[in-house]
């Protein structure tokens, strides 16, 4: 896919717990033999702050759960080649979609946490990021073009999809990572 | 009235923005941190079987999971009124060990080091670890190794390095630690003992050059908030909670997790998702206080361990009467807790009950309420869980380690954006020492969202209603 130049890889965290970026650093010493391969051009661990144009592949940890990961989602789609949902909030909605159990879901879970169990001052935080009534995953609101399940996936997996995307190849996921 | 927005907030272990308001000469007036996304763990609980709490509560978090699983299943030790065998406490403080050597490691070397190591102002581009695996691939090794040696010590006990939970049950453990992992984990001890000594090197050289930063990261008085063994030593597994004013004096001791209520409470505004606790007696927002690494070596008295212990001493002497104010401190004391859980691990795994296989017990809910207490990377962590005959959870309420530094956080982004950001000539380094101060008390937030397609050194003017007049972008 890229040859001379370092490829440009980026990752996004919208609704999760940050496990699944933990799991990308938990290549460990891999991760100082991809710093050859790539530039890390966008990621909540880089400080640039804008979702830059033209980068190769995206990695997205977390369900779409408001307003603006659903604005940021669409925004990263637009300029990104390959973009993978990485572990199953993204893949399936997972923790933050166990809300949507509940009819109007931001209601109740807001309600709980800021009204009823606050001392002072209760009140639904209205400055903020507005929930959206459900959370989904990626596919729902963007094409995904690879889905790496596991809650987190392994980090062995995660580098094996890297890898092969980088050398031009299709990953073969068969076996390699499973839900939960 | 104009507005500097840092969005977001980078290196930092959730997503936040800050808002610098300034007065009519551009001068700074206040700051603001803003946590902006929730999840809603405390509804989506109800309803469901109290063993399911450490498996869904550890997904609160990817970094440190393993508090999340330790206070829960105190919490559930204590619904079925179980005080577990001695192995599982040993193996579950292991465990514990494991998750904080390789959070402080995480916050050290992959997500502080670039500010330390490649400067303030180096180039945004590339002041992350990457960047620092370029330009000192030594320093970077070593910190993804010791950073690797907690991970590993959570997998060897418990099977995985992420969200472990499957090990975790109510009333003990669900297998045994074998030998062979002990030693495993034993010969890589070395190792990871020698770097958090060289670290501690490395940090104490550079701190002589930044004694502004010293003064200004969040260097205030406030009142400490941590967990202590009976004789007052550090505690960062179970205990009871003590609190000491801004000079250390113990104000609150011994406190049972059970009467947590009567001392923290918890307010709310209207521009963040993170709630503002507050230490009951003192009222809101007075009732300021921190926790984590500083405070808990603020409230304790030793550490127990030959290394740390002989650290804490130097440490101390940072500040008045043994309590150390600056929040940039903060580095110090979990490099200084990284050779503690170093130690202990140690201790832990030579110990001879720690191979026993008896670690598992058949348990049935007697209690409606449990609540556990652990002293999370950043802070005291509670969970307190309410259940029926059946074990059905009814409510849940959950006390977050970072959310007790939220008004410290508040004070301390003021603080530094008094000191280096002038709204006439903005510079990104200005910014980044603002969110270096953020990074310094290691926030774990809750997921939240990166603003988009919105420049993020942004100047807005706003009238006294919030409208927007003028607006600018650098
Ligand atoms: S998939 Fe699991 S590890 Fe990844 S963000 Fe979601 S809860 Fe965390």
């Amino acid at each position: 896919m890229v040859t001379a130049e370092k490829a440009r890889v980026a990752t996004i965290w919208l609704s999760g717990c940050s496990g699944c970026h933990m799991t990308f650093l938990d290549q460990d010493e891999a991760l100082i033999d991809l710093a050859k391969k790539i530039q890390l051009v966008y990621s909540p661990i880089a400080d640039v702050k804008v979702f830059p144009e033209n980068v190769d592949v995206t990695l997205v940890e977390g369900a779409v759960a408001n307003d603006h990961q659903e604005e940021m989602i669409k925004f990263a789609r637009e300029r990104t080649k390959i973009l993978i949902s990485l572990g199953d909030c993204a893949v399936t909605g997972n923790v933050p979609a166990l809300r949507n159990a509940w009819v109007k879901s931001d209601e109740a879970v807001l309600k709980r946490a800021y009204i009823e169990t606050a001392d002072v001052n209760p009140q639904i935080p209205t400055e903020v990021p507005e929930l959206l009534p459900k959370a989904h995953p990626l596919h729902e609101f963007v094409k995904v073009d690879y889905y790496i399940p596991g809650c987190p996936p392994p980090s062995g997996v995660v580098n094996y999809v890297i890898t092969e995307l980088l050398a031009g190849r299709t990953p073969n996921m068969e076996g390699k990572s499973k839900y939960g | 009235m104009k507005e500097i927005v840092i969005s977001p907030i980078t290196r930092i272990e959730g997503h936040a923005k800050v808002t610098i308001f300034l007065n009519d000469d551009s001068s700074v007036r206040d700051a603001r941190f803003e946590v902006v996304d929730f999840r809603g763990f405390e509804k989506f609980s109800e309803g469901r079987p109290f063993y399911e709490m450490p498996s869904i509560t550890a997904r609160a978090c990817g970094i440190c999971p393993v508090s999340h699983l330790v206070a829960s299943a105190q919490a559930c030790d204590d619904i079925v009124g179980v005080t577990v065998p001695r192995t599982v406490e040993l193996l579950r403080r292991l465990m514990h060990m494991g998750q904080l050597i390789q959070s402080h490691a995480l916050n050290f070397f992959h997500l502080s080091a670039p500010d330390f190591l490649l400067g303030m102002d180096y180039d945004p581009e590339r002041r992350n670890v990457f960047g620092l695996i370029e330009k000192m691939p030594d320093v970077a090794r070593q910190g993804i190794r010791l950073r690797k040696f907690g991970q590993e010590i959570i997998e060897n006990v418990a099977g995985k390095k992420i969200h472990s939970s499957e090990w975790v049950v109510p009333g003990g453990a669900k297998w045994p630690l074998t030998k062979e992992r002990a030693d495993y984990l034993l010969s890589n001890l070395p190792e990871a003992q020698d770097t958090a000594l060289k670290t501690i090197k490395l940090f104490k050289d550079w701190l002589a050059s930044c004694t502004e930063e010293m003064e200004t990261y969040g260097d205030f008085p406030s009142y400490y908030l941590g967990l202590v063994t009976p004789n007052g030593g550090l505690e960062q597994y179970r205990g009871k909670i003590r609190v000491v004013d801004s000079d250390g004096k113990i104000v609150a001791d011994m406190i049972d997790p059970y009467q947590y209520s009567e001392y923290i409470g918890e307010a709310v505004e209207p521009w963040s998702y993170m709630k503002f606790p507050y230490y009951k007696p003192l009222g809101y927002p007075d009732g300021m206080y921190r926790v984590g690494p500083l405070a808990r070596l603020n409230v304790c008295s030793h550490c127990g361990t030959p290394l740390a212990d002989e650290e804490l001493k130097e440490f101390k002497k940072l500040g008045k009467n043994g309590v150390v104010q600056s929040s940039f401190h903060y580095h110090y004391a979990r490099l200084i807790e990284a050779l503690f859980c170093i130690e202990t691990a140690k201790d832990i795994l030579e110990d001879p009950d720690v191979l026993s296989e008896r670690v598992c017990t058949r348990t049935r809910p007697i209690k409606s309420e449990g609540i556990g207490v652990a002293e999370a990377p950043r802070g005291t962590l509670i969970h307190h869980y309410k259940v029926d005959p059946q074990g059905i959870v009814k409510s849940v309420n959950m006390i977050i380690a970072t959310e007790h530094n939220n008004l410290a956080f508040n004070k301390a982004v003021t603080q530094v954006a008094k000191k280096y950001v002038e709204a006439e000539k903005l510079q990104e380094g200005m910014l980044n020492r603002v969110e270096s101060v953020v990074r310094s008390f290691d926030p774990c937030l809750s997921c939240a969202t990166h603003m988009v397609g919105q420049m993020p050194l942004e100047l807005r003017l706003v009238d006294s209603h919030g409208k927007l007049i003028d607006r600018q972008i650098r």
